[in-house]
């Protein structure tokens, strides 16, 4: 980014993110969607609904942090696009590892607080199985994701750190609350 | 380095992060599971909810990236009082594009509701929550994300590091709470 002094404006900034920033929104809508067509299920199982905002996070954490460190390692020259490139695959066995290890946790924590104040609406065993499921699927696909965007961008010569993170942060928020209720239609 | 290498490497410099946003986003699914009534007596609101949601992390992780580089560069001063006029132009323009940009999802929202025919409240009530979260929750994030990155440099830290945890932690919850307080006062006033 060239920091003059016009890029420092109000209205510059503003003019600059403000397209993207509707663009991510109408996808983002998608999601809102598909939790508007679940409220009734959702109001029915708090437990469920409180791994709402979670699950969408953490699809967009886990996309957003290895599309940065795929973004840099490409900066590096540390990356080619090859099924058998030791830090693409490195990383994305990380990626599904991190989900492992942190999903059932999220799926306790989130039975243990919805039980704190009130009704769960599910046992403890199937929202610890959702939260697992969820995260093993949802990081395959933002993996599947974040390696596309990256690759489009470097193809496009486009910044990888201007156009993947914001793309794939909001595709993976998408994917959460899709997977979260694909799992939950298949386990509940 | 094997692959087995890099995926520890990754692994042990991501799970703290993941962890924290993991509890963030836990008590932001409590504020969620607190809001009930309101998402009953707001149809509409919460197809609004992942929106607003991402618009929180979108734009304040983007101000708190934009003041870590600017920080690095000497751009700008780090010093916490409205002394700094670029410093002062970025937070302006970042509350401007929060609360335009939840203003336009309430919008496209009522209209999409509209067009598939699913129940929506009224226009001017899902636009006023909207405005008035994207109002609350762009104060709070602004003197979070301004205060951490700021104080963080000064202490010697790395801004860049900083910025992304304190938004993934505090964005959601932030921005779930805010969501509620604005439905609670807009029923209040009447525009339920």
């Amino acid at each position: 980014m060239v920091e003059g002094s016009a890029e420092w404006s109000v209205s510059a900034i503003v003019r600059t993110m403000l397209p993207l920033l509707c663009v991510l929104t109408a996808i983002e809508l998608v999601s809102g969607l598909v939790l508007e067509s679940f409220e009734a299920t959702l109001l029915a199982a708090p437990s469920l609904l409180l791994l709402v905002p979670v699950t969408i996070g953490m699809g967009g954490n886990l996309g957003s942090v290895l599309a940065a460190r795929l973004s840099t390692a490409l900066h590096l020259g540390l990356l080619s696009f090859s099924p058998t490139d030791d830090r693409l695959a490195g990383n994305a066995v990380a990626t599904i590892g991190l989900s492992l290890t942190v999903f059932p946790l999220v799926g306790a924590g989130a039975w243990g607080l919805t039980a704190f104040v009130g009704e769960t609406g599910l046992t403890l065993g199937t929202v610890v199985l959702i939260a697992l499921l969820s995260g093993l699927v949802l990081s395959v696909l933002a993996v599947v994701v974040t390696v596309v965007t990256t690759y489009a961008a470097y193809r496009y010569r486009l910044d990888p750190d201007d156009v993947v993170v914001p793309v794939v942060t909001n595709v993976c928020d998408v994917l959460g609350v899709l997977v979260l209720f694909g799992v939950y239609r298949v386990v509940a | 380095m094997t692959v087995r290498e890099i995926a520890a490497e990754a692994y042990r410099e991501t799970i703290p992060v993941l962890v924290l946003s993991a509890i963030g986003g836990l008590f932001a699914g409590l504020v969620l599971v607190g809001m009930e009534a309101e998402l009953a007596a707001v149809p509409g609101l919460l197809v609004l909810v992942p929106a607003l949601l991402a618009t929180r992390g979108n734009v304040y992780g983007s101000l708190g990236a934009r003041l870590g580089s600017a920080l690095h560069q000497g751009v700008i001063e780090p010093t916490l009082g409205f002394g700094d006029e670029r410093l002062n132009a970025a937070i302006a323009a970042a509350l401007a594009n929060g609360i335009l940009v939840s203003g336009f999802a309430a919008v496209l929202g009522v209209v999409v509701l509209r067009v598939l025919g699913s129940e929506s409240a009224g226009l001017a009530t899902l636009v006023a929550i909207s405005l008035l979260a994207g109002l609350l929750s762009g104060l709070l994030l602004t003197v979070a994300v301004v205060t951490v990155v700021v104080v963080g440099y000064r202490r010697g830290l790395n801004p860049d590091t900083l910025a992304g945890p304190v938004v993934t932690t505090t964005g959601d919850v932030v921005g779930i709470a805010t969501m509620l307080v604005a439905a609670r006062i807009v029923l209040a006033v009447g525009g339920g």
